[in-house]
């Protein structure tokens, strides 16, 4: 057992002949928040699909709890993983979106109960009883059977966070999962992240949100234009940044 | 303060509606007339004791051979589309795979079964045995290149039925093609990498998250095509199929009834039509579910609303 949870030595991706990221090195420890800042296109984002190989990385390596995405080793040569296994190490790792990407078509309890109950294989009754408690743990023990439509977006967002929650993974994605939020909604999707942080989850958060990351955060990493600028706790970071491109950007966002 | 007290609405009693002479509209009332005059007299027509016969349309609207024929129609129409959409989905999932065969096969399917005549086609599958030699026209089924492990005769298995659910329904699986790929490329990309995230493979994917969701895409069009498909059943006609056009103008042959019969007919039609409306109707409300916030409007609704002034969605 590793104290390592994601490791990433190197990593490049291209989309075409543009590089999107150049060489990221990076370790999240178990149990640990590490907060991804950085101007938009700085490929923060795309890194953080590809821990999950929702993006294929271009060169370098890129394990999760010891094991490559995406590939596997042997006799010193890659192999690729068959789609299965790709499903397989994916059920191990939640992601949370922007966009929420919940499923319309679905109640809230159904988008939480469907992944266990698909995948797992998990029983009817036993996962929905789960999926009401992590529903009221997110603060909507009243919502279990409304359409995502009739949800405002603070509270679609923490059924997303439910319902990655519910396949009991041990690595958790956030891709600026308050960036299409009114400001008012903002805070109760940060009080459940926060909750989930202090509980022990070890997460991988792209934010904006400068306040969150500098009180969770156990590390933040400033990304511009494909590389890693800096990275450190947060007191250093964002209290005393080195680069001036870090003290730049901290400037026009606070 | 007492600016801000003064920018507030004060509720206070209900200010009298506004009473004013409304606009004349002369255009309106002549252009109602002029259509109420030609429906008026169109009507004398149809109903003054002309040439139309109405005892006759009555008296073959309920004949025998009629009534089978619409049977006859319904059962290809339904098992025509069944196959058709089967197809469709099919060639969809072909056409949208990353296999480049399956891409190419399914385009050229595509291409040729929408770019000839439906009315070709059926003759086609009719003529079909004339490709096997004769005298027994064997059709060789099997391994391809290999055995071949039944051999039907082209004659026996194609009769003048499965000439036209060939025809009616390969040609359908074309065009329902097209409508079920619209619908899988109408579900957003998010949808299936939320779904990728929690795990799941990408039938489970296919068939829990974008296929119903692309449903709602889908089904209109599919009305339309159901509709088309139930009008187009009486191209069978030409091979022999005693379906209503076949049957219609056997009888009006006889006793030279052409229109009366046309209009028996054409009534029969518009009854399978309205079948598939109200069908169409209560699918759409199914899969509509979770797409909008207000409250579904039943036909309930929709009537007891005309007797409350404006009604529709814009009253709600």
């Amino acid at each position: 057992m590793t104290d390592v949870m994601v490791s990433a030595e190197g990593v490049h991706k291209r989309f075409g002949h543009n590089e999107v990221l150049k060489g990221i090195t990076l370790t999240v420890n178990r149990g640990q928040v590490m907060c991804l800042l950085g101007p938009s296109g700085s490929g923060k984002s795309t890194f953080l699909r590809c821990i999950n190989h929702l993006e294929k990385i271009n060169s370098g390596r890129l394990s999760v709890d010891g094991e490559l995405v995406g590939y596997r080793e042997a006799n010193g040569k890659l192999y690729e993983l068959h789609e299965r296994d790709v499903a397989r190490k994916r059920q191990e790792i939640g992601m949370v979106f922007q966009s929420f990407n919940l499923f319309p078509h679905m109640t809230a309890l159904q988008n939480v109960t469907l992944a266990p109950i698909q995948v797992l294989g998990r029983r009817r009754d036993e996962t929905e009883q789960r999926a009401r408690e992590l529903l009221d743990r997110v603060g909507l023990s009243d919502k279990y059977n409304a359409h995502p439509v009739s949800l405002s977006g603070g509270q679609q967002q923490r059924v997303a966070i439910a319902r990655a929650l519910a396949m009991d993974p041990k690595l958790m994605l956030f891709d600026e999962p308050t960036s299409a939020l009114d400001p008012e909604l903002v805070g109760e999707v940060l009080d459940v992240m926060r909750d989930l942080a202090r509980s022990g989850m070890t997460m991988v958060v792209v934010t904006h949100e400068i306040g969150f990351a500098r009180e969770v955060a156990d590390t933040v990493v400033f990304m511009d234009g494909g590389v890693v600028v800096e990275a450190g706790p947060p007191a250093e970071v964002l209290g005393a940044p080195k680069h001036e491109r870090t003290r730049a950007f901290l400037a026009k966002v606070l | 303060m007492a600016d801000q007290s003064q920018l507030t609405p004060v509720a206070s009693e209900r200010p009298q509606d506004i009473r004013a002479v409304p606009v004349r509209r002369p255009g309106r009332w002549i252009a109602a007339f002029i259509v109420l005059a030609c429906s008026a007299s169109f009507v004398r027509f149809l109903i003054a004791d002309s040439a139309m016969q109405w005892h006759v349309i009555g008296q073959y609207l309920f004949d025998s051979q009629v009534l089978n024929a619409v049977v006859r129609v319904f059962y290809l129409t339904v098992l025509s589309m069944l196959i058709g959409v089967i197809l469709g989905v099919i060639l969809a999932v072909m056409r949208l795979s990353p296999n480049p065969i399956l891409k190419a096969a399914s385009w050229l399917y595509i291409f040729f079964f929408r770019g000839t005549p439906l009315l070709v086609q059926i003759v086609f599958w009719y003529n079909i045995s004339a490709l096997f030699p004769a005298p027994h026209h064997l059709i060789d089924i099997g391994i391809p290149f290999g055995p071949a492990l039944i051999h039907p005769n082209a004659n026996v298995i194609i009769t003048v039925f499965v000439a036209a659910l060939a025809g009616l329904s390969f040609n359908e699986g074309a065009y329902m093609a097209e409508i079920v790929r619209a619908g899988i490329i109408s579900v957003p990309e998010g949808q299936t990498e939320a779904a990728a995230s929690l795990g799941m493979g990408r039938m489970q994917i296919m068939r829990r998250i974008v296929l119903p969701q692309a449903m709602r895409v889908i089904l209109p069009p599919t009305g339309n095509e159901l509709i088309s498909m139930l009008k187009n059943t009486s191209l069978a006609s030409v091979i022999g199929y005693a379906e209503i056009v076949y049957v219609t103008s056997d009888i009006s042959a006889v006793n030279y009834k052409v229109i009366q019969l046309l209009i028996v007919g054409s009534i029969w039609y518009l009854a399978l039509t309205s079948v598939a409306y109200v069908g169409q109707y209560f699918l759409e409300r199914r899969v509509g579910q979770g797409f909008s916030r207000a409250q579904q409007i039943t036909i309930k609704d929709r009537w007891l609303s005309l007797g409350r002034g404006r009604g529709g969605t814009l009253g709600r």
